[in-house]
């Protein structure tokens, strides 16, 4: 069970917190007027990235939040939490 | 036309390190800062701005669950004039003010074993230093929700949604099992 | 007295004498015995068949490594627990244990059997068999396979112990109680640390509980480890827990520890669970889990007697007991001779120490003091056989020459044999967490390298070879494991021992045998999956390389064992035939858990009653005394029926779905989620979420709504009412409250950041309680105040608040009948006592409660559907027939791209159409799938299938609803159902069967 610090109410057990997928995936602005790639992208098309992936979490148990992880899919190890609607912040991408 | 109905929330039986709390009034607000002044001022209770911190005033309190959502605990005589005060208060700042009053149970564990019956379905870490008098937070107790408030040293409030608080309280008796007579 | 209980020393309790049971003879041992100490008191040896081949096993170790003398113990028919190991199960007053691979039987000889399965079970037997006739592995090889091997049998009643759970939370955990762990304990304790220390046993103090001299401090260790223990047990930051087995390592220091509460005694206190599973989370974990000495490989080394020298070293120092009278000491490691010299001085005749190293080799501390007092050692020596029936009774040793070769030199009588191969770090637990191993060559084993985690071992584990080290290491690891967890310093105590030093490195693999040996016998190296030399070389014969799929390949390392004992060795016989070094040849995963963990300690509480919360609604207490009948909705528990008289489920639902049409049903709704949506943007805030158009409701209305993911197909829907401006009441499915919830805050906090809007769970806020028929009106009007129940001033899909018996009431005019109904919200605690007042004041209206059966064949007559049921999360609104619903005007919601798309729009999805079966007295099976043509060859030609199908009472016949290709363009179609025996014609028709103007609803 994983540690995951919540931007609001600090670290807390995996338990409390549901899995949202892959993080800073844009909803088309003007669905209608998105082509269907676009569309196919959007709805279905993610990342499997071995190594730091931007994911969501929600503090579903805790505070409710929305908001974003930086996970090393090797290790399991976080390299950060940031709130929903912030870019990821730099980290080194290489760790021993 | 029959008379008034009793208030029949789920029975909760009294072992000593458990008791049922009264019945309450409860509110669901959430709203920005300007809200929050408002609803501070009106309700009598400053909103704790700490994450996961608890604050009472007399029988009042309110506990903040998120960064915009906070839990109001008042006596159950106060449900029919509190509501349109502190709707009043807040007038058209942004807000949602939502009674909650009969959607959860509380109790309190108590006593020597509190921390210790708590951990036995509660992950999170009751030691009196990271979860100091005043803390409050929604976790989780085996598989159902609850919001766990210390109020004391061996004294936490406990509430659970109504449909969830017997599963919890057989849970914690079960654990009781082994407290000494 | 037992016959080879020594008269004084050891750690057992002479003054308290238990009696057992094994295998139906009665014994005696002493509190603080283990099952083999006793056993081994009274010589006995033989304690099991092995696996495979039913050989005779007896006592390989003295601890957890032990891959042998698996027994089960007996308390009663419900409770008998397999597997366990001789070595570690405390003997109490009237123990009863049985070995448990006795096929065919445990004395027989085994030379009539042996081999008769032999021949079916080379390496690769597994994965070979998959290649034999399906038929033949049925009907012939696992039955034999099941009932002559296998590892002991699960009981096949319930468990009627109780398992309890907790979490724990402490800034260094200590895995291990020996030297190296009580000091690291220690160490971290003095900085002031919150420190759990657990370890397997029931005593602390690891192998200085074997140990016989060694002094701490200026005190022997016993009394060192009573003033440790003590020191550690007054300081109420430190948690003790012994018989307390850390089993796996998890993610982020999260360990799981089974403690094991009562099943050393004799008579379980019924306030005591049998175990707790404790789910650790430390700052800082400290690995002290030792080493494990290793076997020797050579030919018979499986025979009863065959022991580990440092097992039969503690069953002397620790249990008294001498485990045989003339001793052969096999030394590939200097810890043979500090076996020996114990033995020795305790009574045991040393035949010989035969070191299998080269002279300049043997020359530790230990082989000089074996010397020294004049015990019998020659170098260079190898192992060529043992013989004995179920106990040893010689060995046949080899010289081996300058050149390598082998001649024999000697066959000693002895009737134990003892072998050091030197210790292999018990590296598991950091494995798991996936620290590097790395290979030390000059000790012959893998010992901890870089740790993944805020993890460090100390100790045995890092193959310190003194016990000063140890003590220091362990000291460093609890002070800088503290200082890392809190920020306070300590000095490290600087630990004063005495012990003489018995270097324990080692070379594994096999003991050299004599070129061309044939038929060589059997030597093993894992003894508990009986995987021999033989199968190792077979497997590199047939092309295998890598020792993970030489472990798949033999199953050497596999189990519950988790190459203990046999791990290193398998690498070093394999790495030695392939001609490598063994950190070329790699190493497998240690797999947790360290030790076999019972099912019950996983379940803990959640079974039965709590396996799961059970949610009872209002009325639920009601409906108990009434008699109702419960169905499970998810957690819920909701009224199915309710029989009167002994009725039939069908006569029961037949009655509530009359009553209902004709006269008033009662129906408890309460489980029905709700979320209230405030907020100025609250109108446009749903416009974007849900296809309807809100925009256009007025407060006091309500309305159908739909919501869609966005790739277009139907999530949830549920009655919407606008209570104010800017207030709604969204009302969900019962199964999707948390997850529409869920949406609402992801759009909210994530996509629509510019929309002020707020959303609260009220799901548990309000009793619901649905009125439903001609005469519901009737029975309200005499409860209600504050509220105008007429047609014009309460029209269909209306809302009023107002008050019920005088409590607050929240009023909506629907229907999920079709017929008149309400929907009454009064706040939960009331919902009890409004129940009963409705059905006492609905008594002069024929009023009939009703349960989830009628209220589900009442929808159908409608033609409502139910989400998750009618629909499949492939549906789209119009596949539903819920198109009409959409906002046509709105520019987007959430779906509306998504139902775009060319395959969601062609005409020949499967859409939802009624189904009228020709005989009317038939009931489709809901599932059922449907054809368009009878009689067809297999594979049919499927066109859709039954989604909701029932009998209907009003109508006299069977109804279903069924999701069909093109369905609609169908409508008075024959299609068939095709079912065993027979294809039912069906005709396609509209999805609603009754009242299809709606005049009922609307009255
Ligand atoms: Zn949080």
């Amino acid at each position: 069970m994983l540690i995951i610090d919540c931007p609001y109410c600090g670290p807390r057990p995996e338990l409390e917190f549901a899995h949202g997928g892959q993080a800073h995936v844009v909803r088309p602005a003007d669905p209608a007027a998105a082509s269907d790639d676009d569309w196919l992208q959007y709805l279905y098309l993610r990342d499997n990235t071995r190594g730091v992936f931007a994911e969501r979490w929600r503090h579903a148990r805790g505070c409710g939040r929305f908001f974003n992880a930086l996970r090393d899919t090797t290790t399991d190890q976080f390299l950060a939490t940031y709130r929903a609607g912030e870019q990821p912040p730099a980290v080194p991408r290489d760790r021993p | 036309m029959p008379e008034t109905l009793q208030r029949r929330p789920p029975p909760v039986e009294g072992r000593g390190w458990l008791e049922p709390l009264p019945a309450a009034t409860r509110f669901s607000f959430r709203g920005g800062s300007g809200a929050i002044e408002a609803l501070s001022r009106a309700y009598g209770v400053p909103l704790p701005t700490a994450a996961c911190r608890a604050a009472s005033a007399g029988p009042r309190a309110a506990l903040r669950l998120g960064p915009d959502e906070y839990l109001l605990i008042a006596p159950a005589a106060e449900g029919a004039s509190l509501a349109p005060m502190l709707a009043t208060a807040l007038g058209s700042l942004p807000h949602s003010l939502v009674e909650v009053s009969h959607r959860q149970v509380a109790f309190a564990v108590q006593g020597p074993y509190a921390e210790w019956l708590l951990q036995s379905g509660c992950p999170l870490d009751l030691d009196l230093g990271p979860f100091p008098i005043g803390m409050c937070t929604r976790s989780l107790f085996h598989k159902a929700e609850i919001t766990l408030w210390r109020t004391g040293p061996t004294t936490f409030r406990v509430e659970a949604w109504r449909s969830f608080a017997g599963y919890v309280v057989e849970l914690l008796a079960d654990s009781a099992l082994e407290l000494p007579a | 007295m037992s016959r080879f209980r020594t008269t004084r020393g050891g750690r057992i309790d002479r003054s308290r004498p238990v009696r057992f049971r094994f295998d139906g003879r009665d014994y005696e041992g002493f509190a603080g015995d283990t099952l083999a100490a006793a056993l081994l008191a009274s010589g006995v040896h033989l304690l099991g068949r092995s696996f495979k081949y039913h050989r005779p096993r007896g006592i390989l170790a003295a601890g957890a490594e032990e891959p042998n003398a698996l027994v089960t113990v007996v308390r009663d028919a419900a409770r008998r627990t397999p597997n366990l190991r001789a070595t570690q199960i405390e003997v109490y007053e009237g123990l009863v244990a049985e070995s448990q691979n006795r096929w065919p039987s445990l004395a027989l000889d085994v030379g009539a059997v042996n081999g008769l399965f032999a021949a079916f079970l080379p390496a690769g037997f597994y994965n070979k068999t998959f290649m034999w006739p399906r038929s033949a592995w049925h009907a012939l090889y696992e039955p034999r396979i099941r009932a002559a091997a296998g590892l002991g049998v699960a009981p096949g009643l319930p468990d009627p112990d109780r398992y309890a759970q907790r979490y724990a939370h402490c800034d260094v955990l200590v895995v291990g109680a020996g030297p190296a762990g009580l000091a690291a304990a220690a160490g971290a304790a003095s900085a002031g640390a919150r420190v759990i220390l657990c370890d397997e046993q029931h005593e602390f103090g690891g192998s200085l509980l074997a140990e016989r001299g060694a002094t701490i401090d200026a005190m022997a260790a016993a009394d060192w480890i009573v003033a440790q223990h003590a020191a550690l047990a007054s300081n109420p930051r430190v948690t003790l827990l012994p018989r307390t087995t850390a089993f796996g390592y998890f993610p982020h220091n999260n360990v799981g520890l089974c403690e094991r509460i009562t099943d050393h005694l004799a008579r379980p206190p019924a306030a005591l669970p049998r175990e707790r599973l404790w789910q650790v989370r430390a700052r800082e974990v400290i690995f002290a889990t030792g080493a494990i000495e290793r076997p020797l490989v050579f030919p018979g080394n499986d025979r009863p007697g065959v022991m580990l020298a440092s097992a039969a070293r503690s069953y002397l120092n620790r249990y008294g007991v001498q485990v045989g009278s003339r001793a052969v000491v096999l030394a590939g490691s200097d810890a043979a001779y500090a076996a020996a010299l114990d033995l020795a001085a305790g009574g045991v005749a040393i035949a010989l120490i035969a070191d299998v190293r080269e002279p300049g080799r043997a020359q530790g501390p230990a082989a000089t003091a074996a010397r020294d007092a004049g015990l019998a050692v020659e170098t260079s020596m190898t192992a060529l056989g043992t013989s004995g029936r179920r106990r040893v009774s010689g060995v046949h040793l080899g010289r081996v020459g300058n050149d390598g070769s082998i001649r024999p030199a000697a066959s000693l009588r002895c009737d134990v044999l003892l072998m050091s191969g030197g210790y292999t770090p018990s590296v598991h637990l950091h494995s798991q967490s996936r620290g590097k191993l790395e290979f030390d060559a000059a000790f012959g084993a893998f010992v901890p390298g870089t740790a993944a985690e805020r993890t460090r071992c100390a100790g045995g584990v890092r193959a310190t070879h003194t016990l000063g080290a140890a003590l220091e290491d362990g000291a460093a690891a609890g002070v800088a494991a503290a200082l890392a967890a809190t920020g306070h310093a300590a000095a490290a105590h600087r630990y004063a021992a005495r012990l003489p030093e018995a270097r324990l490195e080692g070379t594994p693999g096999a003991l050299p045998q004599p070129a061309g040996a044939v038929p060589p016998a059997k030597a093993f190296v894992d003894f508990q999956n009986d995987v021999t030399t033989r199968d190792l070389a077979l497997a590199r014969r047939e092309g295998f390389e890598s020792i993970e799929h030489i472990k798949r390949y033999t199953t050497t390392g596999m189990a519950t064992d988790q190459g203990k004992t046999s791990g290193l060795n398998a690498l070093g016989f394999v790495a030695a035939e392939s001609e490598r070094r063994i950190p070329e040849v790699g190493l497998t995963t240690y797999r947790m858990p360290y030790t076999p963990v019972t099912f019950g300690s996983f379940a803990g509480v959640a079974r039965g009653e709590l396996f799961d919360p059970l949610r009872k609604t209002p009325s639920h207490d009601w409906v108990v005394a009434q008699g109702g009948v419960f169905e499970d909705v998810g957690q819920w528990k909701r009224t199915r029926y309710f029989p009167l008289g002994g009725e039939s489920l069908r006569a029961a639902v037949d009655r509530e779905c009359l009553a209902v049409r004709q006269h008033v049903g009662m129906f408890d709704a309460s489980t029905l989620g709700k979320i209230e949506v405030v907020g100025r943007d609250a109108a446009t805030f749903l416009n974007r979420l849900y296809v309807n158009n809100w925009s256009t409701l007025a407060p006091g209305r309500a309305r159908y709504g739909i919501l869609l993911r966005d790739d277009g197909f139907v999530y949830d829907d549920g009655v919407v009412a606008r209570l104010a401006e800017d207030r709604f009441h969204v009302t969900t499915t019962t199964g999707g409250a948390a997850r529409v919830f869920g949406m609402m805050e992801d759009y909210i906090q994530t996509e629509w950041t510019d929309l002020s809007v707020w959303i609260t769970s009220t799901t548990e806020q309000w009793a619901v309680i649905a009125l439903q028929g001609p005469r519901a009106r009737d029975v309200l009007a005499g409860l209600v105040s504050g509220v105008d129940l007429s047609p014009a001033a309460l029209p269909h899909m209306a809302v009023a608040h107002g008050r019920i018996c005088g409590v607050p009431m929240m009023l909506f005019r629907v229907s999920f009948s079709g017929e008149l109904g309400f929907e009454i919200n009064v706040p939960a605690d009331y919902g009890a006592e409004t129940w009963a007042a409705i059905h006492a004041a609905g008594q002069a209206h024929r009023i009939t409660p009703y349960g989830t059966e009628a209220m589900h064949v009442l929808r159908a007559e409608k033609g409502y559907i139910i989400v998750g049921q009618d629909t499949d999360g492939t549906m789209t609104p119009d596949d539903a027939g819920v198109a009409w619903a959409i906002g046509k005007a709105k520019s987007d919601f959430v779906g509306k791209r998504g139902l775009a798309r060319a395959a969601l729009r062609r005409p020949d999805r499967k859409q939802l159409v009624g189904l009228a079966t020709v005989d009317p007295g038939v009931v489709l099976e809901e599932g059922a799938q449907v054809v368009a043509t009878p009689g067809q060859a297999v594979p049919l030609q499927m066109i859709g299938h039954v989604t909701s199908s029932y009998h209907s009472p009003v109508l006299g016949r069977s109804i279903a609803l069924a999701a069909i290709v093109g369905g609609r363009a169908r409508t008075g179609q024959t299609l068939y159902v095709p079912m065993p025996g027979a294809d039912i014609p069906v005709q396609v028709t509209p999805p609603v069967f009754y009242d299809r103007d709606g005049a009922r609803l609307n009255a």
